[in-house]
């Protein structure tokens, strides 16, 4: 069928009263979540996994679209009126905006990140569609090892790109692959780690990690180092832009837009390269560099639009591979699975409603974001001022009931303290969340492409390199992981070996 | 802002020998990892060559690797760069008053609500926590917390047709 006549389709589904209401839902709660402090979008698609399991899939993926896309949008609200950044996508976009709003100029900040933020957005979704299609049509000729391949790339693309320290990354990668190793195997039913309790032998359900390591090892981790003075939060009015503002703002929101996709559908592409790379971009092309550093609007404008295409583009791989590469994404995969739905190229044929209906909601709710945003900023400025015990109270008080919830259990809860004292641990020591969640959810995955594939090699492990692609995506692993040394060797003298390894990660961790 | 770093360096050098907890935990799991996957007894299949026991020594070896090189790596004066957020101040230090009786609450409510039931562990739950976060308004807080809890239940109950434990109030609620 025709990819537009698809989308229309998905327009049908996702316009019903009921769904639309659910996309509104979505983008309040995301907007909401993004603007709080301490709460982010793939936390709040972890909390309401267990809610909506109630409810239709396709529902259910309006409404976390609805968060993704908002979540994005209010993490700009808050580094424009607070300096104080919570998502790393959004540091790039408080340089310039929390400046902006300094000299009074918080409204035309907030305008241009909100439209820019509408523009990216829409544009990043229109190539998702286009593009999505493609990467299933070349998809669906893969075999097992080389979804093997790109699952072993794109994990160790995540642990070693991202982040500070690539030690630590790998770190975080083996706790999470060895929380999904719990439970039966699925092959021979043999019980791995479970310890003879019989709670165990399903495994750790996903929502209970996820709610642990992003909700209450947050809670736990801010706790322990709680601002005692209140931030101050900069009183803005109605978001608007002059002619000029627009005229500075046009070309860096199309360049934002044209870094971010492209990075976000990389598989440890992110948001922070493109963003910086955006910013410095319109830095260097401005025509008023000297404004720069004293809240320039093009410096809001440009790196906004980039964070949220690239939201956009991570939804290539996820939809069309069923590669996660961001949390959110993660989370949004794992609610995939637990609709028993399989995520992979396959989606596109098997359940088409759901994905356009899901892609269709991205438009839908980025114009609900333009709609209701513009004028409720004054009252999402005053969300900021929320209590925080109130606030991080509530987050452990429905961290619990959505663990909770899953099977009535609390055992569950026990096990979501023990991993949220873990995320509590990870934070204070510098070990990047993302890699223990995609391992926990790719491990099981991984395993499962490698024994399927050495079955049919007989046990040779040949097997695995019997694909061109999966060959190529070797090459590219190796390149990933011997980038950084190779680097070291030319800079340094070859005998240095690994100490000079040691020192650069020492370098890198300060 | 010179200072705040200043100071941030200085305390993490301090705090720079407890990361070697993180490396022996590292470590154990490891071992734990490898000792459960020895136990396993797998016969070679045909149908799964590569059986139960491969995947869960690669991961244990990836872990024992991981500890080594996190030792080396802190002893060598490394050290992990705590995470930021907007209320998070990393220039004080670690508020234990804070976190302990923050999951102390936890750990009672994991405790007390099958037996109570989630309306009064869930209110514990809130208010003690409000409470350890430094508000100090236990009424306020009191009222807050019983209106979130019992709007939940009914909420899980009416909406999503998930019947929370009702504990001591059965037939109550």
């Amino acid at each position: 069928m025709d990819v537009w006549s698809s989308l229309l389709d998905g327009f049908a589904t996702a316009a019903t009263p009921a769904n639309l209401l659910y996309a509104l839902v979505g983008v309040l709660l995301g907007t909401a979540v993004g603007v709080l402090p301490g709460l982010g979008p793939a936390m709040t698609v972890a909390l309401l996994l267990p809610v909506t399991f109630a409810l239709e899939p396709a529902s259910a993926f309006i409404m976390f679209a609805g968060i993704y896309y908002g979540g994005m949008y209010g993490g700009s609200t808050t580094s424009i009126l607070l300096n104080t950044p919570g998502e790393s996508s959004s540091v790039v976009t408080a340089i310039e905006g929390h400046k902006m709003a300094k000299a009074g100029r918080a409204a035309q900040a907030l305008a241009t990140a909100a439209i820019g933020s509408f523009i990216a957005g829409t544009i990043g979704t229109v190539l998702l569609v286009v593009f999505a299609p493609v990467v299933v049509k070349f998809a669906v000729s893969l075999g097992n090892p080389s979804y093997f391949a790109i699952m072993v790339l794109s994990l160790l693309a995540v642990t070693a790109v991202l982040g500070t320290s690539r030690l630590r990354g790998f770190c975080a990668l083996g706790l999470g692959l060895t929380v999904g190793l719990v439970g039966a195997d699925p092959v021979t039913g043999q019980q791995r780690l479970t310890f003879g309790l019989p709670l165990l032998v399903d495994g750790i359900d996903i929502v209970v990690v996820a709610v642990a390591i992003f909700a209450v090892g947050e809670a736990l981790w801010v706790a322990a180092h709680l601002r005692r003075t209140a931030a101050h939060v900069i009183p803005v009015g109605q978001p608007w832009m002059g002619r000029e503002d627009w005229k500075r703002s046009w070309w860096p929101w199309l360049r934002g837009t044209a870094y971010g996709f492209p990075f976000g559908a990389l598989p440890a592409g992110g948001a922070e390269i493109p963003t910086f790379l955006s910013y410095v971009t319109e830095k260097r092309l401005s025509k008023r560099p000297e404004e720069f550093g004293h809240g320039a609007i093009e410096g809001v404008a440009g790196p906004e639009a980039a964070n949220n295409a690239s939201a956009a583009g991570t939804l290539v791989p996820m939809l069309s591979l069923g590669l996660p590469t961001n949390a959110t994404a993660a989370v949004m995969l794992a609610a995939f699975t637990q609709y028993g739905i399989q995520p992979g190229p396959l989606l596109f044929d098997r359940e088409p409603q759901l994905v356009w209906a899901l892609i269709a909601s991205l438009f839908i709710g980025n114009l609900l974001l333009l709609l209701i945003n513009l004028p409720l900023a004054p009252a999402w400025a005053k969300l900021l001022q929320i209590p925080r015990p109130y606030l991080y109270a509530g987050i452990v008080f429905f961290a619990t009931l959505g663990a909770y919830s899953v099977n009535l259990q609390a055992f569950d809860l026990g096990i979501l303290l023990v991993l949220g004292l873990l995320g509590f641990l990870m934070r204070r020591y510098g070990l990047p969340i993302l890699p223990l969640i995609l391992g926990v959810i790719l491990g099981p995955r991984l395993e499962k492409q490698l024994r399927t594939s050495l079955q049919l090699s007989d046990g040779h492990v040949s097997g695995l390199f019997t694909e061109p692609v999966a060959i190529v995506v070797y090459v590219i692993v190796a390149v990933v992981l011997l980038w950084p040394l190779a680097r070291r060797l030319v800079r340094r003298t070859p005998a240095a070996g690994v100490g000079a390894v040691e020192e650069r990660e020492k370098v890198e961790a300060r | 802002m010179s200072t705040a770093i200043g100071s941030r360096d200085r305390r993490s050098r301090l705090a720079g020998r407890s990361e070697l907890g993180v490396a022996l935990l590292l470590g154990v799991v490891g071992v734990v990892v490898l000792v459960d996957a020895a136990r396993i007894h797998a016969p070679y299949s045909q149908a799964d060559p590569v059986g139960p026991r491969t995947v869960p020594f690669v991961v244990a070896g990836l872990l024992l690797v991981c500890s080594v090189g996190l030792a080396v790596n802190v002893l060598r004066g490394g050290h992990g760069e705590a995470e930021e957020g907007e209320d998070v101040d990393l220039t004080a230090p670690t508020e234990w008053r804070v976190v302990l009786p923050l999951v102390g609450a936890f750990l009672a409510n994991v405790l007390l609500i099958d037996l109570l039931g989630w309306v009064i562990s869930g209110a514990l739950l809130f208010w003690g926590s409000s409470w350890a976060l430094g508000s100090r308004h236990p009424v306020r807080d009191a009222v807050i917390s019983l209106a979130l809890s019992l709007a939940t239940f009914y909420g899980f109950y009416l909406g999503l047709g998930i019947m929370l434990p009702a504990g001591v109030l059965e037939g109550v609620l």
